[in-house]
């Protein structure tokens, strides 16, 4: 299950730096550190696909894949989460600071400096 | 009607109160424990006390008390709503109309709290996914993860398969010190479940989106499991060093650029206030007063369960 994680990662790795969308055959070629069975690397794209990481095409008789969005479309999703800004309630993660007003912000700021601390942003 | 109805009501309509005082009280964050234990207990008080009486206004006498005589009920319900109406078999519509009310409630609840776990776990296994693909170790914080962005965040994911993200604007924000901080104050979420103790607040809050209490009792809960998790953590490091880290994630995550982003309402001054038991502590609760506390939560659970099966 771990090595199947590491290689989803390994291959979105090759399609996120990828201009163009690749064909299976390509996907490995870029692997080949891992040596890597064809067949591996089409249920790998496959179950990417399915996850809607990966999107895929016809080429005539080969099937091209892409990834559906660019990395920091996903970092942004992580955030936006991560800092409680969808207005999702449901609790699902646990910040380590919730996110402040401005006003907050400010009282927080003025008791670093009163610590004798700058404030590194 | 039997009196055990009467009780029941009485405790229902008086954990509102309770819960009220509750939430304005001062002494919670000098024992976060106790205040988090009393705050269950009063929800589920409540919750049985609520189901229970309104059940128990659809009940005839039966040997197992409100629960026994709120079956009965149904069935002399039932059979009476069969025949022609007459006054008798009206009091039995009635009471139908009781014990359907408190299923109803029960259900309500039961259906809230499945499905807040079930968008929770959705929720967590996207994000795992996520971080599966992007995130990476580092040195500098092992045991967890980061993910490049330089946005301030950290947080933890908890669950079986739990996990502690740093974001590399939050390495960049921190000092080594601070960092350990920050891993020991999320550690001590994952290892005692604090997730587990919000979730039924964060449920009762999808049953009832209007009521401000609800919603205070949510936010009460949630800023007491952070107390706990920084009182864990200043067993192994310093308190400036939390506190420290504490003021810079949130001066740094009162700046994240709005624009395209929702703009939720925060509810004011946890951080600060966080801050502020950090560096100037309050005494803790004397230890007989925690005690008391203590049983007071356990009369309150107590009491609608004797209630519901107590024959009369």
């Amino acid at each position: 299950m771990k090595r199947l994680g590491e290689l989803e990662r390994a291959v979105m790795d090759v399609l996120w730096e990828s201009a163009e969308p690749l064909t299976v055959r390509q996907v490995g070629a870029s692997l080949t550190d891992r040596d890597l069975a064809h067949t591996t690397v089409m249920t790998v794209l496959d179950r990417l696909a399915k996850k809607g990481f990966a999107r895929r095409q016809r080429d005539g008789r080969a099937w091209r894949y892409c990834a559906a969005e660019d990395q920091e479309t996903y970092v942004t999703e992580l955030m936006m989460y991560a800092l409680d800004q969808t207005g999702d309630r449901s609790a699902a993660l646990t910040s380590f600071a919730r996110r402040v007003s401005d006003s907050e912000a400010q009282v927080l700021r003025r008791a670093l400096e009163s610590l004798g601390e700058i404030p590194r942003d | 009607m039997f009196p055990p109805v009467l009780l029941l009501a009485v405790v229902a309509v008086g954990t509102v109160p309770a819960a009220a005082a509750l939430a304005s009280a001062r002494w919670p964050s000098r024992s976060p424990a106790a205040a988090i234990l009393l705050w269950q207990a009063l929800g589920l008080s409540w919750g049985l006390a609520a189901v229970g009486a309104l059940a128990g206004l659809g009940a005839v006498h039966a040997r197992w008390g409100v629960a026994g005589g709120a079956l009965s009920g149904a069935i002399h319900a039932l059979r009476h709503a069969a025949l022609e109406p007459t006054a008798d078999a009206m009091i039995a519509v009635a009471r139908l109309a009781f014990l359907a009310a408190g299923a109803a409630l029960l259900a309500l609840l039961c259906w809230v709290l499945l499905a807040a776990s079930a968008t929770v776990l959705l929720a967590r296994r996207r994000h795992r996914t996520l971080l599966s693909l992007l995130a990476h170790g580092d040195p500098k914080v092992p045991g967890a993860l980061v993910v490049d962005s330089p946005a301030a965040a950290a947080y933890c994911v908890p669950g079986l398969r739990s996990r502690i993200v740093v974001s590399a604007g939050t390495l960049a924000l921190l000092d080594a010190a601070e960092l350990a901080a920050v891993l020991a104050h999320e550690r001590a979420h994952l290892r005692a479940r604090h997730d587990l103790v919000v979730l039924p607040f964060c449920a009762l809050g999808r049953a009832f989106p209007r009521s401000r209490l609800v919603r205070q009792a949510h936010a009460a809960v949630a800023l007491l499991v952070e107390m706990l998790a920084d009182d864990c953590a200043l067993r192994h490091r310093p308190a400036r060093e939390l506190a420290t880290a504490l003021l810079r994630v949130g001066v740094s995550a009162g700046q994240t650029p709005s624009g395209a982003l929702a703009a939720v309402p925060v509810p004011d001054g946890e951080t600060a206030a966080r801050v502020a038991r950090l560096l100037a502590p309050s005494p803790r609760l004397p230890a007989l007063t925690s005690a008391l506390i203590c049983s007071a939560a356990g009369v309150l659970v107590a009491v609608p369960i004797v209630l519901l099966f107590l024959p009369v």
